[in-house]
């Protein structure tokens, strides 16, 4: 943290061509070992929910079935993100490979890329290696395979148990929950479904180990994460960096000099605008990260040209469209918040109107059915407590 | 004996089985938690978010019920958060409804026109949403009318389509703010798969899905001192129409019934109880027939298994889904279509009214009644048989309209002739009913005795189970049956569409091999109807269904062929069953339909 500038990682995407050595490794430890690693190296979740992976192997081994799933997430729909479509075309093959551990772990035979619509460019190369990875665990005598599964287009698809009735040939809309995935999930069977980072980062534990994994990041967020940086900033990209760092530090870096404020997580996180900066770090809640916040890994800087009400009006027109429809709050209350700053803005309500819109922001974040619905709130409310000036006038 | 969990609901402990969720743990404390897409019936859905608790520690409030209870929960329903969120939930609801209420079908009858006035949802509301939308209202078919701008995407009928009968001609399409439930490519619903029985309307907590009513025009030839109107009302409705009168269900109330219709000004109070027992002559005939075509005659035409033909859900479902087995329903009229026929022929010349000038109205604990009278087969008389059909629900409303005191009526008579039932007759509207009511009289005539069973009760057929199976093994036969002598008679019986296909998938199989099957489609049979007093659940029509045979049960008699007036029927009028006269009247075709 003392740096200059923030250390940029090379862990993801460094070029390893040992998929073999370390399939052999992984499957010739006693595969608790394996997940023990797994679990001690503290990864979460890197869709930006942030669980821990290592568990959700675990319960999902624990679950007792015929059959069970491995789906790696590429449903990568979150706006401001691109990380994923990264992966997958330079380094797939960590992927894969962290699949087919998770598959001889929790005992399944069938993986499944979820691979978003907008992505089947992507499928061709991909096929490439998969059919690659297919001969090298023919080799080795593994008969775990992967499949890749074209998603539609639907936001709500990222969800994972929407996503789940997409496979199914269904509508993609969430599902009560419990039961979980790890219970029931593709065709209500145990499934792990991992975002195509998370798997990519196994790979990294498998070969060097929980220890250098840890070392990086801080003590509730180790590792390092996978940013899409976008916006008003004169380096867009993809950059790996350590988890904990500061937001001041990463405008710092990334920012145009005219940082007005950074939307982080997409559409569904939080804006933090200039005044908080040195008070955000960024990574999963916990005591020594104080004031966190966490992500999938979308970034967006927007200078001061910028209007924060078009910026919010823009986000909630996606999620209005993107709302699956299915429960009240996010169907409904997306459209009023969007019709109802457009009234504030308009005149036609008054100001005090948004005191209205952030109680109902705060009944959805409590009562939606699913992630999207409840993370509307994020970045609705802070936008609107941060920039409520920009609202009105 | 399984895993108990406990916890405390409003700070009452409570102890339930554990996969129990939280709505039904807080049932037992008698705490009743406000639902709107939650429906006995149906399978969870948890989308309308209004039955959300608290639970001390969780950041997020629980839908109760989808949530299942675990050990130490501590629920609180009526917190201020819960309150707050819950008054949110049905703002929002209102917001895109067309909340206008004092102009709707369903006023009074609405559920979230209730939960909105417990809820004080004032003026203060947020934006009405329908400004901005463009909807229509869908008034092509005979039986349903569906007006978006009423529905709050509870999921209801579309669960009821899809799980309880199996069809999904109501769907889920769109997403987002366009999210709303169609049907095939958007088409109305007279031209989709929809088999009009009505189960949607009766689960749909609004008024986006109801029935299409005739009541006006009903009051119209009622007060038209030309025309002579005729009713004639369902077995089913008897045991539900006091429901609408606050009365408990399966009370039975065929008396006030049919005094109730002399008050409204109804020319002729004529019962479809007559015609069912007809409908069993006919059709039990029919069944003989086939079986001496099929075992004596060995004719490779003759199609076995015979199934019924009384539900216009049933017709119009094996219409679409299995036209190869049209051959296999019988040729039979429902009950209300043979009475139609009757009415404006043998009735009204016994009466000696101008068929031109009659109008035969039925009751019906149904919706697809009213698409079966207007099917153009249905104009046997010369006329249209069935002029206008009402719902249990459509009659309740007049009876109210009128001023009539329902519950404190004297019990009146049907008129005669064609008023006259027997207990054979009344057991149509249960589940089992009509195969009861055919063994009974196929039986007595094959073998000259009664049917072998205490008190002429054929137990095997009756209940709720969805598929029941019974055999019943014919001996001392008449020598003109002695081909059936020993045959052992293979009965099925299925309500609910979903079981319907359930039985039709296994005959089509080859993995079983009835010789008749009885099938309704709505749950429980017609008083299950989709026409009949809202709220159903299993629990209320298991008491309709005590009713219907309680009713039976008091009949002096009990078979259709022993009903006087039937007897008296085929001697003037129709000479024996399956005659020329019957087949122009009584029976009728059918055709294939489309897959969608």
């Amino acid at each position: 943290m003392q740096q200059k500038k923030l250390k940029r990682l090379d862990l993801i995407f460094k070029d390893e061509n040992d998929v073999a050595d370390i399939l052999q490794k992984t499957y010739s430890r006693p595969i608790e070992k394996v997940i023990n690693d797994l679990i001690a190296s503290g990864l979460t979740g890197r869709g930006g929910a942030g669980f821990p992976t290592g568990l959700k192997w675990k319960l999902t081994a624990e679950a007792e079935s015929d059959e069970k799933f491995v789906i790696c997430n590429a449903d990568e729909g979150e706006p401001g993100t691109f990380k994923d479509r990264e992966i997958l075309t330079r380094v797939p093959y960590k992927v894969l490979t962290g699949m087919a551990v998770c598959g001889k772990f929790i005992g399944a035979k069938q993986g499944f890329i979820y691979l978003r619509g907008e992505y089947k460019f992507l499928i061709p190369q991909l096929t490439v290696e998969i059919e690659k990875f297919h001969k090298i665990l023919d080799e080795m005598g593994c008969s775990f395979r992967v499949e890749i599964f074209k998603g539609s287009g639907a936001y709500i698809c990222g969800e994972e148990s929407a996503l789940f009735e997409s496979m199914e040939g269904k509508r993609g809309e969430p599902r009560n929950k419990p039961p979980f995935p790890t219970t029931y999930g593709y065709k209500g069977k145990p499934t792990v479904i991992n975002n195509v980072e998370t798997l990519a980062h196994t790979y990294s534990i498998f070969k060097y180990g929980p220890d250098k994994f840890r070392d990086l990041g801080v003590q509730n967020s180790p590792g390092s994460k996978v940013f899409s940086v976008s916006g008003d900033t004169p380096i867009p990209g993809i950059y790996e960096l350590e988890f904990g760092m500061s937001l001041h530090k990463f405008v710092d870096d990334f920012g145009d000099g005219d940082s007005k404020a950074v939307q982080v997580g997409g559409a569904a996180g939080f804006c933090v605008p200039r005044k908080k900066f040195d008070k955000i770090t960024i990574g999963y809640k916990g005591k020594l990260s104080g004031n966190s916040l966490p992500t999938g890994g979308s970034m967006m800087i927007f200078n001061s040209s910028r209007s924060m009400y078009n910026v919010l009006h823009n986000y909630l027109d996606f999620f209005v469209e993107e709302s699956c429809g299915q429960c009240t709050p996010c169907r409904v209350g997306t459209q009023q918040l969007l019709l109802g700053i457009e009234a504030v803005k308009k005149g036609e309500k008054p100001s005090s109107y948004l005191d209205k819109l952030l109680k109902l922001a705060e009944t959805m974040r409590l009562t939606a059915k699913c992630g999207l619905g409840q993370s509307v709130a994020n970045s609705f409310e802070s936008i609107v407590e941060n920039f409520r000036e920009e609202m009105i006038y | 004996m399984s895993e108990m969990i406990n916890l405390t609901i409003d700070n009452v402990p409570v102890s339930v089985e554990k996969g129990t969720t939280i709505l039904e743990a807080a049932k037992k404390v008698n705490v009743k938690i406000p639902t709107l897409c939650y429906h006995q019936d149906l399978c969870v859905a948890g989308n309308c978010r209004v039955c959300v608790v608290e639970q001390t520690g969780s950041d997020r409030l629980l839908p109760s019920c989808a949530m299942p209870v675990s050990e130490g929960m501590d629920i609180q329903t009526n917190s201020l958060q819960v309150r707050t969120a819950r008054k949110h939930v049905i703002e929002l609801l209102v917001s895109e409804h067309r909340a206008d209420c004092t102009r709707c079908y369903k006023n009074g009858k609405c559920e979230l026109q209730e939960l909105a006035s417990e809820y004080i949802i004032d003026e203060e509301g947020f934006i009405d949403l329908l400004p901005y939308k463009n909807y229509t209202i869908d008034h092509y078919s005979p039986s349903i009318i569906k007006d978006d701008s009423k529905c709050i995407r509870c999921q209801r009928c579309v669960r009821t389509c899809a799980e309880l009968q199996k069809i999904g001609a109501l769907t889920v399409a769109y997403k987002g703010k366009d999210m709303k439930i169609s049907t095939f490519f958007e088409k109305p619903m007279f031209e989709v798969v929809c088999t009009n029985c009505g189960q949607c309307v009766n689960r749909c907590p609004t008024g986006a899905l109801t029935e299409k009513t005739y009541i006006d025009r009903v009051w119209d030839v009622l007060n038209d001192p030309e025309i002579h109107v005729v009713v004639q009302t369902a077995p089913a409705v008897r045991v539900a129409l006091g429901e609408d009168f606050g009365m408990e269900p399966g009370e039975i109330v065929t008396g006030k019934l049919a005094a109730a219709l002399r008050r409204l000004g109804f020319d002729s109070v004529l019962d479809t109880d007559f015609s069912a027992d007809l409908t069993i002559i006919e059709e039990g005939h029919e069944l003989l027939s086939r079986l001496k075509g099929a075992l004596k005659d060995k004719n490779p035409n003759v199609k076995l298994p015979l199934t019924t033909s009384c539900s216009p859900g049933w017709v119009k479902f094996i219409e679409h889904a299995f036209p190869e087995y049209l051959g296999n329903v019988s040729t039979a009229k429902s009950p209300q279509q043979m009475f139609g026929a009757l009415a404006k022929t043998f009735y009204a010349k016994k009466i000696d009214v101008d068929p031109s000038k009659m109008v035969c109205v039925s009751i019906m604990p149904c919706t697809a009644k009213k698409y079966e009278a207007d099917r153009p087969e249905m104009r046997s008389s010369g006329y249209k048989d069935v002029d206008f059909v009402l719902t249990t629900r459509e009659l309740a409303l007049m009876i109210r309209q009128a001023g009539i005191d329902f519950s404190s009526l004297p019990d009146d008579d049907y008129d005669s002739i064609m008023g006259e039932s027997s207990g054979a007759g009344v057991i149509f509207g249960a589940t089992g009913g009509v195969m009861e009511a055919a063994l009974r009289t196929a039986y007595e005539i094959v073998t000259g005795r009664e049917v072998p069973f205490r008190n002429l009760d054929i137990t095997p057929v009756r209940g709720m189970e969805g598929v029941r199976e019974a055999v019943i093994k014919i001996e001392g036969t008449l020598p003109e049956w002695n081909f059936l002598e020993g045959v052992e008679l293979k009965c099925c019986v299925a309500h609910g569409l979903s079981n319907a296909k359930k039985v039709m998938d296994a005959v089509k199989a080859g993995k079983v091999n009835y010789h008749f099957i009885e099938i309704m489609a709505c749950p429980g049979g017609c008083l299950g109807g989709g026409g009949q007093p809202i709220p159903t659940n299993e629990e209320i029509r298991k008491k309709r269904a005590a009713a219907i045979y309680r009713e039976d049960k008091n009949k002096p008699i009990r078979k259709s062929h022993e009903n006087p007036e039937i007897i008296q029927l085929y001697k003037e009028f129709l000479h024996e069953p399956l005659s020329e006269i019957s087949h122009k009247l009584l029976h009728t075709h059918y055709r294939r339909r489309n897959r969608y």
